[in-house]
């Protein structure tokens, strides 16, 4: 387990918006290529990959479709360039398949997902594609440490050859702050004398990237079932990548679990709690893959309740649960809670009222229902059911 | 009976007979080796070794990257001496256009059957073409899932019985077939477009000309080149081995007629594909009395 820090570099900031800050740190990584397809809130990434990367030699290609972003960006990695594609999670359900594959030939793709709020978290932790596989899942509170995590993506994706999501959203995108983009150095690591550049061709040791284990004559041979066993056998060694970040957990009698931009509205209200004598404390999962199951195992510990809060239905509150392993009630505390546009967050991102569900949990008071939300309209028709005779 | 010649020195039949020798090597240098897993009659194979001797002949083997789609010749991937990546069925161009634009100096192929660009991958072939990507897309073209077991593709002609259209593809029920390489043809992006086949020794001569012009333009940077080439596919049509030639110069052929679609920016029509084809039958027929054929 790793802790990372959320103080932002100390070289001359520039305010900027986060979409431009994520490529900017892509490519201080080394990112040559880029494919996507314009879709909000992700499409102003896709804008400034097109105005940098050709800039430093690389390359960005507004296909046209998701399916051919996530192609082309596959064919970029198997020459052993750094690459990258993006989406919202819609445009990322087209993409799955590749997914699946990209995973199985063992091709270090970097994923940059401006979701519509926090209802992909299954999709991005679960995956959706066909097969075995699992990928690294990245999510930053902020700007400053985007920056970071997208650094760190393209590090773990070829230290483990396995692709790297950022979890970010319309917040993460959108929003400006003042920051230096600065490339992070990282241990060398091997050299990729699998990917193809065509030298090989004709020497009888050509190469191949592919996901289905096929190998060239007189080589190793997998087969689909052996190649599928070997791109899993290093997720054992993945889990160890854990990154997560805690407050208050000392004395706290109640744990809230919450992840990316709105973590950081949570962490203030839990602040403004503590300041009034509330002894609540905090989980912040950095990697929602690996989940940090035994930092919220340890924080459950003890505590009266654990709470997750979260921007959907409840997704994460079943790896919480998974954590928390029954020695505390777990409550959930978020809701779906979208704009009207649908793009942005939506009213359950008011601190006030995020102390106040916090608070509830907290003295165990029945949680009360956020206005113009689904749950309350499925409140009021049942009532209204029930009334009729 | 006395001959005028001079017979030749009687043959020793008292020791072994001197072991044979490879004369002239059967082996393309870009294939690793001789077998291969198609059924009998496959015309996949001839291909294969009509491109691969195309990239040797042209100089270009060692920076020659494949991608190969889904179907029966992803068993070439592990016999082809070429650097290769492995997409999923249609994806193939775009990952064609990711490797290219990481390695501009490389000759980048694709290897797709009909099922996996035409149907899956449609739009994906149109795109990178229409996008003029430096890059030469190969299609074995047989009307049919092959690897499946025979069932209709978007290039199946009318009148087709397959797996999945029993009684003959019927348009009003199973609507037209695409024709690709009059499609590509038209766009743009596209510098070199022909249509080839394999079903005897002339036409196998003149596919093979034609990837050496469709490499031969990707290698002048001019843009997108597309090589169709019908292949038979006697299992997936159900019908004897031997017959395969003549099924698909009857079928498919009609259809998709060949010859070059596209040369130096000039789209060729099937009237005019259909002329010159038939000149061309003319004159070997002509050189067959005469006593000989040159092709």
């Amino acid at each position: 387990m790793t802790a990372t820090t959320t103080a932002g570099p100390r070289a001359e900031r520039t305010l900027m918006e986060g979409s431009e800050a994520l490529v900017r740190a892509a490519i201080a990584a080394d990112c040559k290529f880029f494919a996507g397809y314009p879709m909000t809130p992700f499409t102003e990434v896709l804008e400034h990959f097109a105005r940098l990367l050709p800039d430093v030699g690389g390359a960005c290609v507004n296909a046209e479709s998701e399916l051919e972003a996530v192609g082309m960006a596959w064919g970029a990695l198997a020459t052993g360039a750094r690459a990258a594609t993006g989406s919202t999670g819609q445009g990322l359900s087209l993409m799955q398949e590749s997914f699946s594959e990209i995973t199985l030939a063992e091709l270090p793709l970097v994923i940059f997902n401006m979701a519509r709020g926090q209802q992909d978290y299954y999709q991005a932790t679960r995956g959706g594609g066909h097969g075995d596989y699992r990928h690294i899942v990245l999510a930053p509170h902020d700007i400053t440490e985007g920056v970071q995590l997208v650094q760190l993506a393209f590090h773990l994706a070829d230290k483990w050859r396995n692709p790297v999501l950022i979890y970010g959203d319309y917040l993460l995108a959108h929003t400006q702050e003042a920051v230096a983009v600065e490339p992070i150095p990282y241990p060398s690591l091997p050299a990729k004398d699998w990917a193809v550049d065509g030298t090989a061709s004709g020497s009888g040791h050509s190469r191949g990237v592919t996901p289905l284990g096929v190998a060239k004559h007189g080589q190793r041979a997998f087969g689909q079932e052996g190649r599928a066993q070997y791109a899993a056998s290093k997720i054992p060694f993945m889990e160890r990548e854990v990154r997560v970040e805690t407050a208050y957990l000392d004395d706290a009698e109640t744990v809230i679990v919450a992840f990316g931009t709105p973590s950081k509205f949570v962490r203030y209200a839990i602040g403004r709690l503590r300041e009034a004598g509330h002894k609540i404390g905090m989980v912040r999962p950095i990697t929602l893959w690996p989940f940090p199951y035994e930092v919220v195992r340890d924080a459950a510990r003890g505590a009266n309740v654990v709470g997750s809060f979260e921007l959907c239905a409840g997704q994460m509150i079943d790896d919480v649960r998974i954590g928390v392993a029954g020695q505390a009630p777990v409550e959930f505390l978020g809701g779906v809670s979208t704009d009207g546009s649908g793009f942005g967050v939506g009213r359950l991102l008011d601190v006030d009222v995020i102390e106040e569900r916090i608070l509830a949990v907290h003295t165990g008071k029945p949680l009360g229902i956020i206005p113009g939300t689904d749950a309350f309209h499925y409140e009021l028709a049942a009532h209204q059911q029930e009334a009729t005779p | 009976m006395t001959t005028s010649h001079t017979l030749g020195p009687v043959l020793d039949t008292t020791r072994a007979p001197e072991r044979a020798r490879v004369v002239e090597p059967l082996l393309p240098d870009l294939l690793l080796t001789q077998q291969h897993h198609m059924c009998p009659g496959c015309g996949e194979p001839i291909a294969v070794r009509g491109f691969l001797e195309a990239l040797t002949e042209l100089g270009v083997a060692p920076r020659s990257i494949g991608v190969a789609g889904i179907g029966c010749y992803t068993s070439f991937s592990s016999t082809m001496d070429v650097d290769l990546v492995q997409a999923l069925h249609g994806r193939a161009p775009s990952l064609a256009t990711g490797v290219k634009r990481m390695r501009p100096d490389a000759v980048v192929f694709t290897l797709q059957g009909d099922g996996d660009m035409v149907n899956e991958g449609l739009q994906e072939v149109i795109h990178t073409a229409a996008r003029g990507e430096k890059v030469t897309c190969i299609l074995l073209n047989n009307g049919v899932f092959g690897e499946t077991g025979g069932h209709m593709t978007a290039t199946s002609v009318i009148g087709q019985r397959t797996k999945s259209s029993l009684d003959g593809r019927d348009a009003e029920y199973h609507g037209y077939p695409i024709l690709i390489g009059d499609l590509i043809a038209r766009l743009e992006g596209a510098a070199y477009v022909a249509r080839g086949s394999v079903h005897n020794a002339g036409a196998v001569a003149r596919t093979k000309k034609m990837f050496r012009r469709a490499f031969e333009s990707q290698i002048r940077g001019e843009g997108f080149s597309f090589v169709e080439v019908l292949t038979m596919c006697p299992t997936g049509w159900f019908i004897p081995t031997g017959e395969g030639p003549g099924y698909m110069t009857e079928t498919l052929g009609e259809v998709h007629v060949m010859g070059e679609l596209k040369v130096d920016g000039h789209v060729r029509t099937t009237e005019e594909l259909h002329a010159e084809n038939v000149a061309r039958q003319a004159e070997v027929e002509a050189q067959l009395a005469a006593g000989g054929v040159r092709e």
